[in-house]
């Protein structure tokens, strides 16, 4: 990059480095010093403002929710607190009332656990074999129902929500964890089918050719040699999903029931319910207990996330 | 009896026509090298044996069996990749026994067909080993021995020693040979390096736009090539190339501006060539430089252009007639650039093709 | 010559792939496409409580265009979404230029930059809620340092409410952007910046004249992400200010939800959603007919 152009200016202006240079007679030139150079103060000067911007909401959170009610009114919501209190999050987790029950964020955690496990699997699980059918075994016609998937992905939910509901009332799945499972399966397959299709085909075909010439069939490919190669992106379909569906509202708003609500829905029910004072230390604290799964899990998989925005994105 | 018979095989995508009508016939125990550049259709015709490629129309028989819509694995072939194909997750045991174990062989026997495919391929201590942990020429070595096990009349190569540098290439290609020798399957062998296909094979089949434009043993295919695409494809330096045309007076003789050869030595293959446009094909090979040039039937007096030592031998660029000649020269005699040297070549030895069909006069 | 055997029937072959591929034709058959033209055919119908199939011609879409609710949704969604394209490719673009300059820290930046987009909307919405609360958040803060006439109260100024929601927007989604375009910085060729060096063009021209062309298909993902990210916007209006004050703040999203499943009237909730659809597909079918039409003439 520029970096030798800014360097050399850098040398001219720096007066150590040019007396250093004046003193010497040989014909080469000092190694240019970098670490203070203009050009790094503005790029690390800007990254570092707009770092704070970006952390400073999380750093609100975290003391909001520490802090009692009577600080939170006459402080600053910036100041950190002066007496540590974990009060708002038992409460936020086992008291807070969403104006139809009391029993706090711990009701819409559970849901949403039992409604994420096993949507992720399924939604895995189909997919990858949509995609492993896509790439390895194309049939007539699978190209068009592939393509129907994709624009599937861009049509607004809005345009589906109704038929959903009429579906899953004939099933006799609305309102249930199972029906939500199945409307998360149904709209993570056309992300991840695509996923898994770019992947699979990134797969030399000759591997599967040869296992064709070794007698494996369908299943016997996808179970013994695609399937064991094919574990990172599993873990970046499984990031995708865990977080995608954690963090969805609208499906959990529209096919839920009270009972069934997952935590985002339960967290928008207290913060914003209308009922008696406002407790923005509690609210904080459900809304940061909200955000933990995907937080940590963003944390934990690291360079898998970013990955899995960019396979997921890019080819598409 | 043959052992695989392709009989008016064509294979379209779409509209693009890959493969067309296409006929070969393949002796037990052959060793058939189908050599084309890319894009010509021999892997997609080598795929359409294996059975990984459904053909549009014809059919295919194996072993006397007609397995156009059989399974790859029914088909009694074994086949090596040109990336190697090992699965990555398996050992090279793992690799070997893949096959066997889809076809539900007893464990005994299993063991007994991989131990003898290592032993022959030398590949005993690697057995535990991931592919990963291999190197190139281990890999291939591995790949064929999955071939190997499979206990086939036919054994079909997609370009297998493509991925390798040029030394290890050289080493299999000789394993190959001797794998062949000693097992006496017979053996479909694709390839765009023509030195594999003129080592390896029994007979080349030399293809073109999805249509086998030669199929005979490799000396014929370099000494008499039966169109101008053939003759240029084959050999290294290329063949030159002289266009003009033919009178007759007593003797056929070719004319190109300043130029007159004389082509009474050259062996026609149908009458009636005078008058024609043609195009004189010479190998570089087959013109003398230096001494013994003036023995020749046809010499000429070249100035040298440009010369390129290769080692073994040194390849001079000249000039005759207007058109560049290249001429193969031993080390020891080379001319310097500049310098005007007497060069010879016998007629008899030429190719001569109709300059609008390509065929071979 | 042996006997010739004929092709076997086309339906078998496959078999196991077809099988397995039923719950993504059954997918992209009845919910895709047939929810879609069931939700188009209903839009023509008075359905209210209960879909009806009694057909009233355009008579919904006539009361939904003369709604001041909806037009207000779709002048917010209009301010919402041009300004959310032009600032989070701009943002994203500086901030992956930056990322891109062998820094040290880099996977500490790029964490920070885009955690948020692993947060929810309900989570982004009430942070920022909480953020920009008026007597609490931001303005007040800075009136306690002294400039007591400081005004910024975007979430109850019924003028500027969807800027306060643009500001969460892109807290929550130019990592991803900044992340894409890192990506197809990455992608490109090392040899283009010697080359530019070389030849003594300034970095910032590099980057205009050079890079960002031969970006052009990250560039159209990062678009295509981001546009249909802003007709779908409504978890954060909900979270952050329920479409208020009033209904400053509302989307066509939060129009159709409430209409289907609070005023019990399908019908105006099936036009709206449907008038999002031919939204959606004014973008989709010019940028699908410019991208593949060119694919297949080479």
């Amino acid at each position: 990059m520029a970096d030798i152009r800014t360097a050399a200016t850098a040398a001219e202006t720096d007066p150590t480095t040019a007396g250093w240079n004046g003193a010497r007679s040989e014909p080469y030139g000092p190694r240019p010093r970098r670490i203070v150079s203009r050009r790094n103060i503005v790029v690390y000067g800007t990254l570092f403002v707009v770092a704070v911007y970006y952390l400073l909401p999380l750093y609100v959170m975290v003391v909001t929710s520490l802090k009692g009610m009577p600080e939170i009114r006459f402080g600053n919501i910036f100041a950190p607190p002066v007496e540590i209190t974990f009060e708002p999050w038992v409460k936020a987790w086992a008291e807070a009332c969403t104006g139809l029950n009391c029993d706090g964020l711990s009701r819409g955690f559970w849901n949403s656990v039992r409604i994420t496990v096993p949507s992720v699997i399924a939604s895995i699980a189909i997919a990858s074999i949509n995609g492993y059918a896509l790439a390895n075994w194309r049939f007539k016609g699978a190209d068009t129902f592939f393509t129907i998937l994709i624009i599937g992905a861009f049509i607004p939910y809005q345009v589906m929500l109704y038929p959903i509901v009429i579906l899953l009332r004939e099933m006799g799945l609305y309102g249930s964890i199972w029906g939500l499972v199945m409307v998360h399966s149904i709209f993570g397959m056309p992300i991840l089918t695509l996923l898994f299709r770019n992947y699979f085909s990134s797969i030399p075909v000759e591997l599967f050719k040869a296992a064709r010439v070794d007698g494996a069939g369908f299943w016997g490919i996808y179970f013994k040699i695609m399937l064991p190669m094919s574990l990172p992106i599993f873990v970046v379909a499984l990031i995708i999903q865990v977080t995608g569906i954690w963090n969805d509202f609208l499906f959990g708003v529209v096919y839920g029931r009270p009972d069934t609500y997952p935590m985002t829905v339960q967290l928008n029910n207290i913060v914003n319910s209308v009922q008696g004072v406002r407790e923005y230390n509690v609210n904080m604290a459900a809304t940061l207990l909200t955000g933990l799964v995907p937080l940590i899990i963003y944390f934990i998989s690291g360079k898998l996330f970013v990955r899995g925005i960019a396979a997921g994105a890019v080819k598409g | 009896m043959s052992s695989v018979i392709v009989r008016d095989v064509s294979l379209s995508f779409g509209a693009v026509e890959v493969l067309k009508s296409l006929n070969l016939e393949i002796g037990k125990g052959e060793f058939l090298v189908l050599l084309g550049p890319s894009g010509c259709g021999k892997s997609t015709l080598l795929n359409c044996i294996a059975g990984l490629l459904d053909v549009t129309a014809g059919q295919i028989h194996i072993n006397g069996k007609n397995v156009t819509w059989e399974e790859p694995k029914d088909r009694g072939i074994g086949m090596v990749f040109q990336s190697y194909a090992l699965y990555p997750q398996m050992s090279v045991a793992g690799n070997l026994s893949f096959g066997l174990k889809n076809a539900r062989l007893p464990k005994a026997e299993i063991a007994e067909r991989v131990a003898r495919a290592a032993s022959i391929l030398q590949i005993e201590p690697l057995l535990a080993r991931r592919p990963a942990e291999l190197s190139g020429g281990q890999r291939q070595r591995v790949a064929i021995g999955r071939a190997l096990v499979r206990d086939v009349e036919v054994f079909l190569f997609d370009e297998p020693l493509s991925n390798l540098d040029a030394k290890l290439r050289g080493e299999l290609r000789v394993e190959i040979k001797r794998l062949h020798q000693k097992l006496g399957n017979t053996m479909v062998y694709v390839t765009h390096d023509q030195i594999e296909a003129m080592t390896l094979a029994d007979r080349i089949a030399v293809m073109k736009g999805g249509v086998i434009q030669q199929l005979d043993t490799p000396q014929e295919i370099y000494s008499r090539p039966v169109n101008r695409f053939v003759a240029g494809f084959i050999g290294s330096p290329g063949m030159n190339f002289f266009e003009g045309s033919i009178e007759t007076n007593s003797a056929p003789v070719f004319k190109s501006g300043d130029i007159s050869v004389d082509l009474s030595r050259y062996d026609f293959a149908g009458p009636g060539p005078e008058g024609r446009q043609v195009e004189l094909g010479l190998r570089p090979e087959h013109v003398v430089l230096g001494h013994g040039a003036d023995e020749m039937p046809v010499t000429a007096e070249v100035e040298v252009e440009i010369i390129e030592p290769m080692g073994s031998d040194t390849l001079v660029w000249t000039r005759y007639g207007g058109e560049s000649l290249t001429v193969r020269a031993e080390t020891d005699k080379v001319p310097r650039p500049g310098e005007r040297v007497l060069v010879g070549f016998d007629p008899g030895r030429a190719s001569i093709f109709d300059a609008t069909h390509g065929e071979r006069l | 010559m042996q006997a010739q055997t004929r092709r076997p029937t086309r339906l078998f072959r496959n078999l196991s792939a077809k099988i397995a591929s039923i719950p993504m034709i059954l997918t992209a058959l009845v919910i895709f496409a047939g929810g879609t033209i069931w939700t188009v055919v209903y839009s023509f119908t008075n359905s209210r409580l209960l879909p009806r199939l009694n057909f009233v011609g355009i008579e919904q879409y006539e009361r939904l265009w003369s709604s001041t609710r909806w037009m207000i949704s779709i002048q917010n969604l209009f301010i919402y979404g041009i300004c959310m394209l032009i600032f989070s490719l701009v943002i994203g673009f500086i901030l992956a230029a930056l990322l891109d300059q062998k820094i040290r820290f880099e996977n500490t930046f790029r964490s920070i930059f885009l955690y948020p987009f692993a947060l929810s909307f309900i989570v982004t919405g009430l942070v920022w809620q909480w953020l920009l609360n008026p007597d609490f958040g931001l303005q007040q803060v800075v009136r306690d340092l002294g400039w007591t006439s400081f005004s910024f109260d975007p979430l109850y100024n019924t003028n500027i409410v969807i800027f306060g929601i643009l500001i969460a927007a892109l807290w929550q989604g130019t990592g991803l952007v900044m992340c894409l375009m890192l990506a197809g910085l990455r992608g490109i060729d090392e040899d283009i910046w010697k080359a530019a060096r070389v030849d003594g063009i300034p970095m910032w021209k590099t980057y205009i004249f050079i890079v960002i062309p031969m970006m052009r298909g990250v560039l159209i993902t990062s678009l295509v992400l981001i546009a249909s990210g802003i007709v779908k916007v409504y978890d954060l209006v909900v979270a952050q200010t329920g479409g208020g004050p009033g209904i400053a703040s509302e989307v066509p999203a939060k129009y159709v939800y409430d209409m289907m499943f609070q005023a019990q009237n399908l019908g105006q909730g099936f036009a709206a959603s449907t008038m999002m659809l031919l939204s959606v597909l004014i973008v989709l079918i010019p940028w699908a007919y410019l991208e593949f039409g060119r694919r297949r003439h080479g």
